[in-house]
């Protein structure tokens, strides 16, 4: 895009891994040239000193040597260590999205993207960021696979029906970048695509106040909750109700009818409303009836959104269900929470660790 | 006396027959319980669809010319692509060093008058047959969509196109592999010649043997999973489709499972052709024999325990993502073992330049690049931007067409005039070898390139600061497909045209060189009897290289 050589050889660096994934890429390079150029040299030079100069020789037999096919065997395993811990390391923090990052819902459909945000925005085929603020996104998809890939930022996942799955990033540079549909979706696969604004916190809170268009995700999900839906005919009411307790249950373990225990996150919750018999509360009768096909994912992920706010301090961030970390973030994230929907002072203070 | 006698007989009888003049009527052909007149039925059947799934290949290649999706609507393209794989993959590659070389030379390199089971072997060709007419006919009735991936819930439920049909072709085409593998590992324990130790077999034996390992067990899973993809497609029975209660990402586990593993069906021979084209041109022991037969016995089992890493952004747990990772990683030992065993052989050798070895040559440098992008896409954290792009089609396109295409051809010259008694025209021969080595470089080298840069593989449309890579790309495909047809015509020319070429026409030690040229349908004469070890190219195995000599000599004089 600004990249205006001839042939444009990296894409531009516009998150914090970008440089972490280009460094191992120039690092592979050079592993790569130090074992092609002299094994190429040998082939040539052999090649030529020994081409055959009378027919049907016989030279000498040669029966190889333990110590060069150790060497070879140890050398290239240590050196494919080194490629595998720095792999290792750049794919760890891809996949474990910080507590405090803020959080936006994506849902695919052949063939567009579609973006919520928590505070009511909605946009297709565009994705509008700050700078310098951890994003987590939240995806999931109405029917085949899609992946939700920006090249400029060095991160991909795919987006699974049926489940969440999340990437996250952190933008450092503003501007107008590639998106695009990466795992094959049909018809028009190479038309779902669209472009991601990265933008300054000060642009970013004018494009939120001048594009509010509906409720919030949590507010949605407390109108389905309580009137359109009508889950709280069974989920509330006291002492008394028939479905099992939703307040503060957010990142709790759950004990199940069976012995079994699970933790009560994203997925779990959007388990229990489509697939309601397969995760029985212990002390609970089996009687929910599923929701599936009733409710759409947008509506699914407010449903989330709202159940999550039930739990006091399970606000934005707390949906790290890959960190390893999840026992020791609730103390973390009470002090930080109100930071999810406010600019913070530092933006870049996220883009370290 | 006795000489004379024989001398009297050998006048009044008949000529010799060979495989090829031992009947001439189709009944003779399709009736054949020779694995020579099989492998014969099997390289023409597989150009066949080389030649559909490389005119594919050449769609694509025209429409990516430009940025829009112009010359091929998306919906065609998909097609396109989906059937350019499916071909190649299940109808070419897999079936091309193993079922037409394999068959023809494997009974003769260890010494057999056949392979044990070759009624089986007939039924293989057959169930080929079979699988690829359906597939063709479902091509013609309109196609099918899905990449030739087949990944759900896509392929189960929203794909209008003939995945059953395909998919059935693709079951039944698996059984084929499966009696081929199974033909090859009885006939390596149960047919060798006396003498024939399993440290004298050629190394192009032992690469099938490991190939034939990965066949045998890998295959069933493939067809497995495609019955339970047509019992959710037809029977709506939830296996995949998260709507009707499946899991998508177990459709993804069991592909791999088998996927993976056939890629090194679709290597690990062209290794073994390799292994042989190093030593024998360069008249020298291969390096480190022990070493190459073990690394395919090790590249076969470590091939079976690195699937998830086609699945580092599929959501995978992290933890089995390190797993794999680090299983790729190991996998990268044997292949570098061999590449510097190939690289050792050389030294001290005496070394010619005949057309098959200008291939193997080539394949050492294009196998490298192959072999170490595989590195690239094994380390997660680069993965993650590079999978699903163009640096994954051109990373395995280095291996499948850098790697097995082009050791195919260069075992299809070099046993050339043992199949066929001919020998075609050297300089053609390396012309094409030169313009399929720089056409490869110039269509798939760029596409690295284009994977940084983002390009998502499978789209008919792309942004155009991309367009120059792409022209470079298209214009290199022209010139592999012509230095592609070019063997066509010079060796369909040589099969009238040709030189005879004698029985051993570079005096190599092989047992496949010891009898003659094309081979008599009961393969020798007499049980051979092996006193030598492999890759022994002096006077003590056996060879009158002092009698060649003399021939030569009289050759030239003559002429």
């Amino acid at each position: 895009m600004q990249n205006t050589s001839w042939v444009p050889l990296f894409p531009e660096q516009a998150s914090t891994f970008a440089w972490q994934v280009d460094l191992l890429y120039v690092y592979l390079i050079v592993v790569s040239v130090a074992f092609t150029i002299p094994i190429v040299a040998a082939v040539f030079f052999f090649a030529i000193k020994y081409r055959a100069t009378e027919k049907y020789a016989t030279p000498d037999e040669m029966h190889g040597s333990m110590v060069l096919e150790v060497a070879w065997s140890i050398i290239p395993f240590v050196i494919s260590m080194t490629i595998f811990l720095g792999g290792a390391i750049i794919y760890y923090q891809q996949f474990t999205p910080p507590a405090d990052s803020m959080d936006i819902y994506v849902v695919g459909k052949q063939w567009m993207w579609k973006v919520q945000h928590e505070t009511g925005q909605r946009e297709i085929n565009a994705l509008h960021v700050p700078v310098g603020r951890n994003i987590k996104l939240t995806m999931t998809t109405e029917d085949t696979l899609h992946n939700f890939d920006i090249p400029a930022f060095r991160t991909k996942a795919d987006v699974v029906p049926g489940r969440y799955t999340y990437m996250w990033f952190n933008a450092t540079k503003p501007g107008k970048y590639r998106l695009y549909c990466a795992e094959y979706c049909g018809l028009n696969h190479s038309g779902m695509g669209g472009w991601v604004y990265v933008m300054e916190q000060r642009d970013f809170d004018n494009w939120l106040s001048g594009n509010v268009s509906g409720q919030t995700p949590v507010e949605a999900g407390k109108d389905l909750f309580e009137n359109k839906i009508g889950c709280a005919s069974c989920h509330a009411g006291g002492p008394t109700q028939r479905g099992a307790k939703l307040e503060g249950i957010f990142n709790q373990d759950v004990k199940l009818v069976g012995g079994a225990t699970v933790k009560a996150d994203d997925n779990y919750i959007r388990n229990s409303i489509l697939n309601p018999a397969s995760q029985i509360v212990e002390g609970y009768q089996p009687i929910m009836p599923t929701y599936k096909g009733q409710v759409t994912e947008e509506q699914l992920n407010s449903l989330v959104a709202y159940i999550k706010s039930l739990t006091p301090n399970a606000a934005a961030g707390m949906t790290a269900p890959a960190a390893a970390n999840t026992a020791t973030a609730p103390a973390t994230n009470a002090n930080s929470t109100p930071a999810a929907n406010k600019p913070t002072a530092k933006p870049l203070a996220n883009s370290s660790k | 006396m006795q000489t004379q006698e024989a001398i009297v007989q050998g006048l009044a009888a008949e000529p010799k027959l060979n495989y090829l003049t031992n009947g001439w009527t189709i009944r003779s052909w399709l009736l054949t319980k020779d694995h020579k007149r099989i492998a014969i039925m099997y390289l023409i059947s597989v150009s066949v669809f080389f030649f559909i799934g490389g005119l594919y290949a050449g769609a694509i290649r025209l429409e990516l010319l430009t940025p829009a999706s112009d010359l091929l609507e998306s919906g065609t393209y998909n097609k396109v692509f989906t059937q350019h794989g499916i071909l190649m993959i299940f109808f070419f590659l897999i079936p091309s060093i193993p079922a037409i070389l394999g068959n023809f030379l494997l009974p003769l390199m260890i010494g057999a008058k056949d392979l044990a089971l070759p009624r089986i072997n007939l039924l293989s060709l057959y169930i080929y047959w079979a699988g690829g007419a359906l597939v063709l006919f479902a091509l013609m009735q309109g196609g099918v969509d899905t990449g030739w991936t087949f990944y759900a819930p896509y392929s189960t439920t929203f794909s209008n196109t003939y995945v059953m049909l395909v998919g059935l072709g693709i079951f039944i085409n698996g059984f084929s592999s499966i009696l081929t593998g199974l033909n090859f590992i009885v006939s390596i324990h149960t047919m060798r010649a006396p003498g024939m130790t399993w440290f004298r077999l050629p190394l192009f034996v032992w690469a099938h043997y490991a190939t034939s390992l990965v066949m045998v067990l890998g295959t069933p899973v493939i067809a497995i999973t495609i019955l339970l993809l047509a019992l959710e497609r037809v029977g709506k029975i939830g296996i995949f489709d998260p709507s009707i209660g499946g899991d998508p990402i177990l459709f993804q586990h069991l592909f791999w499972f088998y996927s993976h593993p056939a890629v090194y069906i679709m290597i690990l021979p062209g290794m073994g052709v390799i292994s042989e084209l190093i030593s024998n041109f360069s008249r020298k022991k291969i390096f480190g024999y022990e070493f190459i037969a073990f690394s395919s016995i090790a590249i076969a089992v470590f091939g079976f325990l690195v699937w998830g890493h086609h699945m580092f952004v599929s959501g995978q747990s992290m933890y089995a993502g390190l797993v794999f990772s680090f299983l790729t990683m190991v996998v990268a030992v044997p292949s570098a073992i061999k590449v510097f065993n190939w690289t050792a052989t050389l030294y001290k050798g005496s070394i010619s330049f005949d057309t098959p070895m200008l291939y193997a040559i080539g394949f050492i440098g294009l196998f490298l690049v192959g072999g170490l992008t595989g590195l690239f896409l094994g380390a997660m954290g680069l993965t993650v931007h590079l999978t699903d792009t163009y640096f994954i089609v051109a990373h395995f396109h280095y291996v499948m067409v850098g790697g097995q295409v082009i050791a195919y051809l260069g075992g299809i010259h070099y046993w050339w005039p043992k199949m066929t008694g001919k020998m075609y025209s050297e300089f053609w021969g390396k012309i094409s070898a030169m313009l399929i080595f720089v056409g490869f470089n110039l269509t798939f080298f760029p596409q690295f390139i284009l994977g940084y840069m983002g390009m998502p593989r499978r789209y008919a449309a792309y942004p155009e600061e991309l367009q120059v890579l792409n022209i470079f790309s298209t214009a290199g495909a022209s010139v592999l497909g012509f230095g592609l047809l070019m063997p066509v015509v010079y060796l369909g020319h040589s099969l009238i045209f040709g030189k005879a070429a004698g029985d051993n026409p570079w005096m190599l030690p092989g047992l496949e060189w010891r009898t003659a040229s094309p081979p008599p349908t009961e393969n020798f004469e007499k049980m051979p009897v092996v006193t030598w070890e492999a890759y022994e190219f002096g006077e003590e195995s056996g060879l009158d290289l002092e009698g060649a000599r003399k021939r030569d000599a009289e050759a030239t004089a003559a002429t």
